[in-house]
């Protein structure tokens, strides 16, 4: 009967302690904007202002080349110049990106989500804590160029000026 | 005798709404007395979570498994395979783990829980412990209703995970998704939000199928075919409430 306590008693142990694993690793390593534990406070943040941003979100990868190097912390709005503020914390070890360097926001695949790429500039001096990346090229949204493209057409085909 | 039939349908499923409401209201009340003896809620909790966790962990491989293999199929059409890691975890997360664990834990759990406190009923062993002034509500149902209710939503966890795992088995390696953006798309399209809409469904069903085993177990008639009966409404019950619930519970979260 003793022993027979003792399997049950681990076994629930086991479980109770599984399930709490699975709920935590769902709450805080899936969700970009879960309950991050570690590791927050790595890094150092950099922002850049974009004319706009699309569905770019918070937790979106910053990348180089293609290799990740940070993440989207936080987008807000701008009133004064009415653009959008993207602040990201790029990882510790990637510290000699110039300043002059150049951000755009891409997207993944056709329907991926969006990302950040940014391209080095030949500045000397290094991107460092609080700085501003100055050059940015927006996203671009897919509806607007073929509104472009179709308004173009139109134009062309009437011989008015758009 | 045509007017007569429909009218005592709704008196009766009318009187068996107020019957399981009644009871769980006076569960819920034994369920605070109920706490202060955990060891009988640790056994429940072992009976319907730790012994159902090979068979929810089996089932979350498979429908991980075969969720990215209909996930490529369909987004390969659209030539957006990299989105695979977002729709079978959102999938998952949202529907699946809870619906399906609720129903393989009203099939696996559920009808012990049933048949155990029917077979009480029928051996008298209720009857015996009102006798000796033990409540069976405080000793019998609440403890059986608190595991189920507590096992619940740590199952649907596992099988979520499980199946992001059978998820990265097909999509990553059998089908050949890139590794990196099956993951990190799958993390920046996840909210935190919608992990929680899997974890309060899951609650939900907890409670729904434990309420229906042990008040189906407590009311069953006091025979071996009753007994049966009284399970294989256990099962037809929940199964049907808990596809109800989720429909209510998705429209509430979107």
């Amino acid at each position: 009967m003793r022993d027979n306590n003792r399997a049950l008693e681990i076994g629930t142990g086991l479980f109770v302690l599984l399930g709490f694993a699975a709920l935590l690793f769902l709450t805080t390593q899936l969700p970009a904007n879960g309950l991050k534990l570690t590791g927050y406070r790595k890094g150092y943040t950099v922002s850049a202002s974009f004319e706009n941003v699309g569905d770019l979100k918070t937790g979106s990868p910053v990348t180089m080349a293609g290799v990740r190097i940070g993440v989207v912390q936080l987008i807000r709005f701008n009133p004064k110049d009415y653009k959008a503020v993207v602040t990201m914390r790029l990882e510790p070890q990637f510290d000699q990106i110039p300043d002059d360097s150049f951000a755009s926001i891409q997207t993944q695949g056709l329907l991926g989500g969006k990302y950040i790429g940014i391209s080095a500039g030949g500045s000397d001096t290094y991107l460092k804590n609080g700085s501003d990346i100055e050059q940015t090229q927006s996203a671009i949204v897919l509806e607007s160029l073929i509104n472009k493209f179709f308004a173009g057409y139109a134009s062309k085909g009437e011989e008015t000026k758009k | 005798m045509s007017a007569a039939l429909p009218d005592a349908l709704v008196t009766q499923s009318l009187r068996k709404l107020g019957a399981v409401s009644v009871f769980f209201w006076r569960m819920l009340i034994q369920c605070g007395p109920a706490l202060a003896r955990p060891r009988l809620i640790v056994d429940q909790i072992y009976n319907a979570g730790a012994r159902s966790l090979v068979i929810i962990m089996l089932s979350g491989l498979f429908v991980g498994m075969v969720l990215a293999l209909q996930g490529f199929d369909l987004l390969q059409r659209f030539g957006s395979e990299e989105a695979l890691g977002t729709a079978t975890a959102l999938a998952l997360l949202k529907e699946l783990s809870p619906v399906i664990t609720a129903l393989l834990f009203a099939g696996r759990a559920g009808t012990s829980l049933t048949s155990e406190i029917g077979l009480m009923r029928a051996t008298d062993q209720l009857t015996a412990m009102k006798m000796m002034a033990v409540d069976p509500l405080r000793y019998v149902a609440a403890p059986r209703f608190l595991g189920g209710v507590v096992a619940m939503p740590f199952l649907a966890a596992v099988f979520s995970i499980v199946g992001l795992l059978g998820a990265h088995l097909v999509g990553v390696k059998l089908m050949g998704v890139d590794r990196g953006s099956f993951w990190s798309q799958m993390q920046s399209s996840v909210d935190l939000k919608d992990v929680v809409e899997g974890v309060v469904k899951s609650a939900v069903f907890g409670v729904a199928c434990s309420l229906i085993a042990v008040y189906e177990g407590y009311h069953s008639e006091p025979t071996a075919a009753g007994v049966g009966l009284a399970t294989t409404r256990t099962v037809v019950a929940s199964s049907v409430l808990i596809l109800l619930l989720d429909y209510v519970l998705t429209a509430f979260f979107i």
